[in-house]
């Protein structure tokens, strides 16, 4: 095993970085340059145009003009040379591996939300006004931080599996082993993997659902409570008579942002099954259409499907966002 | 109620006392299956490397043995296999520093546009910019790439050319595509902050005859210091974490590609070797689970405000 590290070898990646931040004060300084030259008195049109100009290239250059060729694409075939008209689209919508795929995405966007609005909220109110209350909630909003591709090998880990006559190393069939089961291959069994990988975004995302909704509890009138403790109110009728309706616009933006990021989920999927073991959804199968099988036609379909699903959430997000304002 | 015999009221305080108790049990639960897996592969990386790939990490407890030999592995060894961690997490930080600060600053002086001119077709402009948060970047990924490898060429003519970048100048194409898919966001979020900012307080400004410019760098920053602290943090775990634009513009190799492309790589194809897995993927968490810890507040406050304000 070597060691010797080149660090000679970093020395180009730092120039580099080096430029990205000279680039970065050239921009401000010229921006800033342009804007002093400009007489306050001329047109704000001019200083509108010199304002916005840059970011409303890159939007251009980046977003627009990217996903309207993406729908053209949809129609063209692998190699985008003929025309195919609405096949890819059929494909999607027939062939068992999409359909397989679809069926996948259908589940993650139904439990994802509901499993991280239901174990957010139950934890916010049992950790509510209790003396541990900061460190609970950090502990659990902890994994926010981390990247899916960590957070894939932190449960990759927790579901290793070894033969039943070896010592288990992941706990989980550790745990098994010790009620008296038999180890299993808990990633490569359909359909039961795709839960096990579905918790593990659970498992990320849960913090934000605990932190916006705690947050949401914090801010209900204290008479309300005090007036349905006052006729009597158990603990659970409390939280279904009282809290539930009180912060129910904001069990709406969690289920809602959570949607929206369960649909365009790749990281984890990826890094722990690659969409192997019937485990693919919508975006690793745009992934590996377009970037690995040359399929582009397939890819841009999945693409511009992934966007007829996520774009009336947004839009109902933000009328959200508005009547909660 | 008054009349409430003193039975039933020692029931019902038994009954509370026990709710409180199934309730500080469901919740302690769910804290230790939130921080055990983290856990065990932080102990994990800690253990020897026939230990890892042999015995649980609880049977550490029973006989405790704890070395750094993989951190030395996993980042600095150079034959193929090891994971070369440290030439990747340089490239994380390359590709980082950059994709925060330009969409910084670019949004930044569009939003100041959007809030504080008045212009033929703003609203359209702003509202425009705002409607591009529905498009999933998995829309713009397979164009791009070919706008950086082939240029621009309509009806056979060459309106730009390929941007022909070996090696390190793959990180121009990761800035730009990083910074173009954060604009909309960051134009929104910051726009919401400064158009909050008191109208007397710009008018004294212009009064004084402060340019824009200097309208932006005296009064705007400063104020909006938060919502740039907000943004920073966000795009900063966005970019740290990304895998998907990584994976398509940086490449795969040690010249360019974040940390992310090089774990999933190892997760897949080394899927056994647990000494670099724990390891790496530690390496690849500390940093912005320190970011994040020490800036949470800024963190939470964006949260909250993207979330339930808007």
């Amino acid at each position: 095993m070597g060691l010797e590290f080149d660090f000679g070898a970093e020395q180009p990646k730092l120039v580099m970085l080096l430029l990205g931040v000279v680039a970065f004060l050239a921009v401000v300084g010229v921006m800033l340059l342009l804007l002093d030259r400009a007489p306050m008195r001329s047109r704000s049109r001019l200083h509108a145009a010199i304002l916005l100009a840059p970011a409303l290239t890159l939007l251009t250059i980046g977003l627009v003009v990217p996903a309207v060729r993406t729908t053209l694409l949809s129609f063209m075939s692998g190699d985008s040379k003929t025309f195919v008209g609405l096949d890819n689209y059929v494909w999607m919508f027939s062939q068992p591996e999409a359909l397989l795929t679809l069926r996948n995405t259908l589940l993650w966007v139904v439990l994802v939300p509901l499993l991280v609005t239901g174990i957010g909220l139950v934890y916010a109110v049992l950790v509510d006004r209790s003396r541990f209350e900061a460190l609970a909630k950090s502990l659990v909003f902890m994994p926010m931080a981390i990247s899916f591709v960590g957070a894939g090998i932190i449960w990759k880990f927790v579901y290793a599996y070894r033969p039943e006559d070896a010592d288990q190393i992941g706990l989980l069939n550790q745990i098994v082993v010790w009620l008296g089961g038999e180890p299993r291959q808990w990633l490569q069994e359909p359909p039961l993997n795709n839960l096990f990988l579905i918790f593990v975004l659970v498992w990320i995302q849960a913090g934000f659902a605990t932190v916006v909704l705690s947050a949401a509890i914090k801010g209900i009138p204290a008479e309300i409570v005090e007036a349905a403790r006052l006729d009597g109110a158990g603990a659970l009728q409390m939280f279904f008579r009282v809290t539930l309706p009180s912060i129910r616009p904001a069990v709406i933006v969690v289920l809602v942002t959570q949607a929206i990021g369960t649909l365009k989920l790749f990281d984890i999927v990826r890094t722990m099954t690659n969409g192997n073991f019937d485990t693919s959804v919508i975006a690793v199968d745009m992934y590996n259409n377009a970037f690995r099988f040359g399929e582009t036609g397939k890819g841009a379909a999945l693409a511009v499907f992934l966007f007829v699903l996520v774009a009336p959430i947004v839009w109902y997000q933000t009328r959200l966002r508005r009547r909660v304002q | 109620m008054t009349h409430a015999s003193p039975t039933t009221s020692a029931a019902a305080r038994v009954r509370a006392r026990l709710s409180t108790r199934a309730a500080s049990l469901v919740a302690l639960l769910i804290a230790v299956l939130w921080t055990t897996p983290t856990f065990g592969l932080l102990l994990s990386s800690f253990r020897p490397k026939d230990e890892i790939k042999s015995t649980g990490w609880w049977t550490f407890f029973a006989d405790p043995n704890l070395t750094l030999e993989n951190y030395q592995e996993v980042l600095f060894g150079t034959s193929s296999s090891s994971g070369r961690l440290a030439s990747f997490l340089i490239n994380s930080i390359v590709i980082t520093i950059p994709s925060v600060l330009l969409p910084l600053a670019l949004a930044s002086f569009a939003a100041y546009g959007l809030a504080w001119l008045n212009f033929r077709g703003r609203d359209w402009i702003y509202i425009g910019i705002f409607a591009l948060q529905i498009v999933p970047l998995q829309m713009a990924l397979v164009p791009l790439l070919s706008f950086f490898s082939e240029g621009v060429s309509v009806a056979g003519i060459q309106l730009l050319p390929a941007w022909e970048l070996g090696d390190t100048g793959r990180f121009a194409q990761v800035w730009f595509a990083h910074t173009c898919f954060a604009l909309p966001f960051a134009v929104f979020l910051l726009h919401n902050f400064m158009a909050e900012l008191p109208h007397e307080l710009m008018e004294a400004a212009r009064v004084d005859g402060a340019t824009h410019g200097q309208i932006i760098r005296r009064v705007v920053l400063p104020l909006v210091a938060p919502a740039l602290a907000t943004f920073a943090i966000f795009q900063f775990l966005w970019v740290w974490n990304d895998l998907l634009v990584g994976l398509i513009f940086a490449g795969g190799t040690a010249e360019s590609a974040p940390m992310t492309v090089r774990l999933a790589q190892m997760a897949g194809t080394r899927g056994d070797e647990w000494q670099r897995l724990t390891s790496g993927a530690f390496v690849s968490v500390i940093i912005p689970l320190v970011v994040f810890l020490s800036m949470q507040r800024y963190f939470v406050r964006g949260l909250l405000a993207g979330g339930i304000k808007g």
